[in-house]
């Protein structure tokens, strides 16, 4: 195949050079050959097929041109008066019947090794939000969401004077990256907690769709360590073009390694290294979300979601229905906690931010059910950065300070508000989301205004099942703040847990 | 209007409105708007279907530059993303059912009585019908853009969850394609009892005219599948407002059901689109090679046969989403089989051009512009058919170009030739050549720069339905946005053309028009009277395919 890939190379740069002028000798025009052994075989494949449309196209387009050039009419060529053989018909229904054959059984192969997850050495439950990306390693108890970095997320809103150039990687990077080892069967179990998504990285193989209700398998085995991109393929939304996927891939020491600063089990993997069906993965992860406990002082680098649970009330989780509980994800659970918080100090992490919080219990209900669109969306999103600089024990629910709210409240309305109300507030009244700034609601009664967070309205979600009470006041203090909007209110957990 | 007729004064024109000349606005505004409104007359209808398309291809070549505006570069700099993906949505809706489809009803409107021997399609009053739904239904379809919270945004195809997300203009849509779908199986029943019952007594089946064929063949398409998508419309609509959960997850639906019947309607529609243009340039190509068709009976079995193909190949639109491999294989296996009958006519053409004595008048360069432009979309199909490279090419910019290769060099080229064609004939005079040729070989440069790049792209793997990309992609999006507008600016001379022709104004067409012309359409005088054949004509062979 390497002969052929440079060879179809050479011809695909010369074929694009009848466009591509040579100042711009460093443009792709084909297919990346992958870091794997499949989209090796599919890059074969594909320049297999390409070859063989070329050799048919020089062939027809060929007699063709012959024909326009040598027999026109003014030239003197007079028509001749052949028509209707049947030799001729079977003969060029035959030849191309045989071509796809041979195309075919390669192609049939390849299909069956691709559609063959069995054996995994680790399984990762990808889940897709609009708009965003969960990744839960099931038997490491690693767990976090993935989106969109800050930089690209300011460059691309409309008009915002940022050069998208001046952007490393521009919309094809997140705030945290799905890391896996180099030469392991990593397994992905693909679900959606709201619209179709499609989880696709071209260099580690093809697309699979993650769809609400299913739960769809795709594994890769990448053979070189690096950093591999890709995005959403499905289209989901509004911010379809703004899901991208980051995979890093690893030595395994350096894997062992992120497990355990994440807090998850390194050694864990084996203990579902032997195919076991998806339903036990799940439940083992179900497992691992559930019974946290709060933990003071605890505190994670970044978005990570590995941190405490708050609310002793809405940490039990089960999934899909499936009440019994799977012990194998009980040990990782236990350590977890203990290990975050020495992994942030470990590193250093510039911004400690305390854990937001019920989040991660709710993302159980991600993989099969399909239910709760509206809350799987808000619960993916408050768990990232919701909060406050301060990570000691402003947990449950006591008196916060406007600081501490306002710098909350923007995070929460930058993660779940802003995409309608925009970040500014300035609302997107032609397609119906009003204006923050100066609306009625945002200044006037506060009971109203909680109890739209809590309730939703139209084309608003609820939120009471996905934002706890220390985020709404946050917001509703953000909002009743920001924009203009000198309220001076400041609402505490308290009153949002009384609209409860 | 095309068929107003000065130069045939036995046909009583002007104010004899109740003998069958045409009303004419010499006659006052108000009764030649009733002549349009109320005529059964296939020629007006032909007409009003040929120009309505038109201004929804004008919109939707506006919606396309909306598109390609905002992909000239990376960043959003025209559009919020929603108003992009009601764009997307908008274009290929108006494309497909406002553009493609009802031009291809309206050439069938003016050419099939004309090519079988009848004076009118079997149910004029229907057709009549038919048409005069389609004006409100994409009144409905396009006003939705005026709603508050938008036009639907969730791609042509309607993916439940996603379009359960569309506002109020679910609704609207879900009506406006019932409305269409009602026009176009009106339309295809019409063709279909006019073909089988009033041929000429002279011709049978297999001497019919290869447009007659594709479009029998297409008929049948729509009257099997136009049934399926207003089905699958209709359960988002109860699933929207009256709380069945057929394609909710939550309910104990599927999503993935809603794929597999969208798709057994959106393959057939695929064949809907590009069967009438074989029929076209199955008839163009020997007129102009002045050489009979190489395999007439072979190409009508190729177009049966892709007919029947269309109808199980539907999931190789979906291989991505988690099908048993033994399904997939199967796709995989019978979309490659349609490579065989589609090849079979490719041939066919180059063997009718083969040794003819070739002639290069607009219609033709347009109908060779198809010939190569539509094998170049038929493989990058081929390589779509293969289920593990699909994986990498699926919902990528490869895919766009790929059907897109099919349908605006396909499909359009193709009404365009057809129209350039026919023309003489509907209006008497010749259209300007020089600006024809001129038309063509801007269109054939700039469709290439307009669409070759996005194959690079999707290999690149540039997503589909994206407002804003990663800056790698930023030099073949700008080609391809450039090659958009110069497309669409050089189809105003066409339009030029066009009405220069209705308004009379160019060389007397002869009624053979064409040196190599065969067909009865070629027997009656240009332009073409208001009624023909009201008696069967006697047929002579010859004209006989």
């Amino acid at each position: 195949m390497n002969k052929i890939s440079i060879l179809s190379r050479s011809g695909l740069v010369a074929l694009g050079a009848l466009f591509v002028s040579p100042a711009y000798a460093e443009w792709t025009l084909n297919m990346n050959e992958g870091v794997t052994d499949l989209t090796s075989e599919v890059f074969g494949l594909h320049m297999l097929i390409f070859w063989i449309c070329v050799v048919i196209g020089i062939g027809v387009f060929g007699a063709m041109l012959y024909s326009v050039i040598v027999h026109r009419k003014s030239r003197g060529f007079e028509a001749s008066h052949f028509h209707e053989s049947t030799v001729v018909e079977i003969a060029w229904t035959a030849v191309p019947f045989i071509i796809l054959i041979v195309v075919a059984i390669p192609a049939a192969g390849t299909l069956l090794q691709i559609e063959d997850s069995s054996d995994p050495d680790m399984t990762i439950r990808v889940t897709g939000h609009q708009w965003l990306w969960e990744y839960d390693y099931v038997d490491q108890g690693v767990h976090f969401f993935s989106r969109l970095d800050r930089d690209s997320d300011k460059a691309r809103q409309q008009n915002s004077g940022i050069d998208p150039n001046t952007v490393e990687h521009y919309l094809r990077n997140v705030d945290k990256a799905m890391v896996v080892p180099v030469d392991k069967k990593v397994r992905l179990l693909l679900s959606s907690g709201d619209v179709i998504h499609s989880w696709w990285v071209p260099d580690l193989g093809g697309k699979k769709d993650a769809i609400p209700g299913y739960i769809n398998d795709m594994w890769f085995k990448a053979n070189e360590t690096g950093t591999y991109r890709g995005q959403c393929a499905e289209l989901c939304g509004r911010g379809h073009a703004f899901m991208p996927i980051v995979v890093k891939v690893v030595s395994q020491d350096e894997y062992d390694q992120w497990v355990t600063d994440q807090g998850g089990d390194a050694g864990a993997d084996s203990q579902l290294a032997q195919g076991q069906p998806s339903t036990d993965a799940a439940n083992a992860q179900a497992q691992t979300e559930a019974d946290s406990s709060p933990t003071a002082g605890n505190a994670t680098e970044g978005r990570t979601e590995d941190g405490s649970e708050v609310e002793p009330d809405e940490t039990s989780e089960t999934l899909v229905g499936e009440g019994e509980e799977n012990n194998q994800g009980g040990s990782p659970d236990d350590q977890r906690d203990t290990d975050a918080a020495q992994a942030s100090s470990d590193r250093g992490s510039p911004k400690v931010e305390d854990e937001s919080v019920e989040s991660d219990a709710e993302d159980g209900s991600d993989s099969g059910d399909g239910a709760d669109n509206a809350e799987q969306q808000g619960d993916s999103q408050n768990d990232s950065p919701a909060g406050g600089d301060q990570a000691a024990d402003d947990s449950a629910g006591g008196e916060m300070s406007k600081d501490e709210l306002m710098s909350q409240g923007e995070e929460v309305y930058g993660n779940l508000c802003a995409a309608c109300h925009q970040p500014d507030g300035s609302g997107m009244p032609a397609a119906g989301f009003p204006a923050m700034k100066g609306s009625a609601v945002a200044t006037g009664d506060v009971s109203t205004h909680i109890s739209q967070i809590l309730n939703g309205k139209g084309a608003m979600p609820p939120y009471k099942g996905t934002l706890d009470d220390k985020q709404i006041a946050a917001v509703v203090t953000y909002e009743r703040n920001a924009f203009g909007n000198e309220t001076g209110d400041v609402v505490q957990p308290s009153q949002v847990a009384e609209q409860r | 209007m095309s068929t107003v007729n000065p130069t045939h004064s036995h046909d009583h024109h002007g104010h004899d409105d109740h003998h069958h000349g045409p009303v004419t606005l010499a006659d006052g505004v108000w009764p030649w708007m009733k002549r349009w409104i109320g005529t059964t007359n296939h020629k007006d209808l032909g007409t009003l279907y040929l120009i309505f398309s038109f201004v929804m291809l004008f919109i939707g070549g506006l919606m396309s530059l909306v598109i390609r505006a905002e992909l000239f570069a990376p960043g959003i700099q025209f559009v919020d993303p929603g108003f992009y993906n009601e764009m997307i949505t908008l274009h290929a809706l108006v494309m497909i059912f406002g553009g493609v489809m009802p031009a291809f009803v309206g050439l069938a409107n003016w050419m099939v009585p004309m090519m079988i021997g009848c004076s009118d399609l079997a149910l004029p009053r229907v057709n009549n019908w038919g048409f005069w739904i389609l004006p409100f239904a994409f009144t409905m379809l396009l006003g939705t853009l005026l709603l508050s919270g938008g036009g639907p945004a969730s791609g042509w195809t309607m993916y439940p969850p996603l379009v359960m997300q569309t506002g109020n203009a679910l609704p609207l849509m879900v009506f406006a394609l019932h409305l269409a779908g009602i026009s176009s199986i009106t339309g295809a029943i019409n063709i279909v009892v006019t073909i089988l019952n009033m041929r000429a007594p002279d011709m049978p089946l297999l001497k019919m005219p290869l447009f007659v064929w594709t479009w029998l063949i297409t008929a049948y398409l729509l009257i099997a599948v136009m049934p399926v998508l207003a089905g699958a419309v209709t359960m988002i609509l109860t699933d929207h407002f009256f709380g069945t959960t057929f394609f909710d997850a939550a309910g104990g639906g599927d999503p993935v059901l809603f794929q597999h019947i969208f798709w057994f309607f959106g393959h057939p529609e695929v064949y809907i689109m590009i069967l009438p243009a074989f029929g076209i340039v199955s008839t163009i190509i020997p007129t102009f090679a002045r050489k009979a068709l190489f395999g007439h009976d072979s190409m009508v079995y190729a177009v049966a046969s892709i007919a029947f193909l269309s109808f199980i190949v539907w999931a190789h639109h979906m291989f991505t989403v988690g099908m048993p491999v033994s399904a997939e294989l199967f796709f995989m296996f019978a979309t490659m089989l349609i490579a065989v009958p589609t090849g079979v006519k490719v041939f066919n053409w180059v063997a009718t051009m083969w040794r003819g004595s070739m002639t290069f008048e607009t219609p033709m360069l347009f109908a060779l512009g198809f010939v190569v432009l539509f094998t170049i979309g038929g493989f990058s199909g081929l390589m779509l058919a293969l289920t593990p490279v699909d994986f990498q090419y699926h919902d990528s910019y490869f895919v766009v170009a790929h059907f897109h290769y099919v349908l605006v060099p396909g499909a359009i080229f193709s009404i365009i030739a057809a129209i350039y064609y026919w023309i003489p004939k509907w209006t008497g005079v010749m259209y300007n050549e020089k600006l024809g040729q001129f038309h063509f070989w801007w269109s054939a440069v700039w469709i290439n720069v307009l669409f070759f790049p996005q194959h690079f792209l999707g290999l690149a793997g540039m997503p589909r339905r994206i407002p804003d990309y990663a800056v790698q992609f930023t030099d073949f999006n700008m080609i391809s946005s450039v090659g958009a507008l110069m497309f669409f600016l050089g189809q105003f001379v066409f339009i030029y053309n066009m009405i220069m022709c209705m308004r009379r104004s160019g060389k007397k067409a002869t009624g053979r028009v064409w040196e190599g012309a065969r067909g009865l359409e070629w027997t009656v005088a240009s332009p073409a009277p208001y009624h023909t054949f009201e008696t069967p004509p006697k047929i002579d062979p010859r004209e006989l395919a």
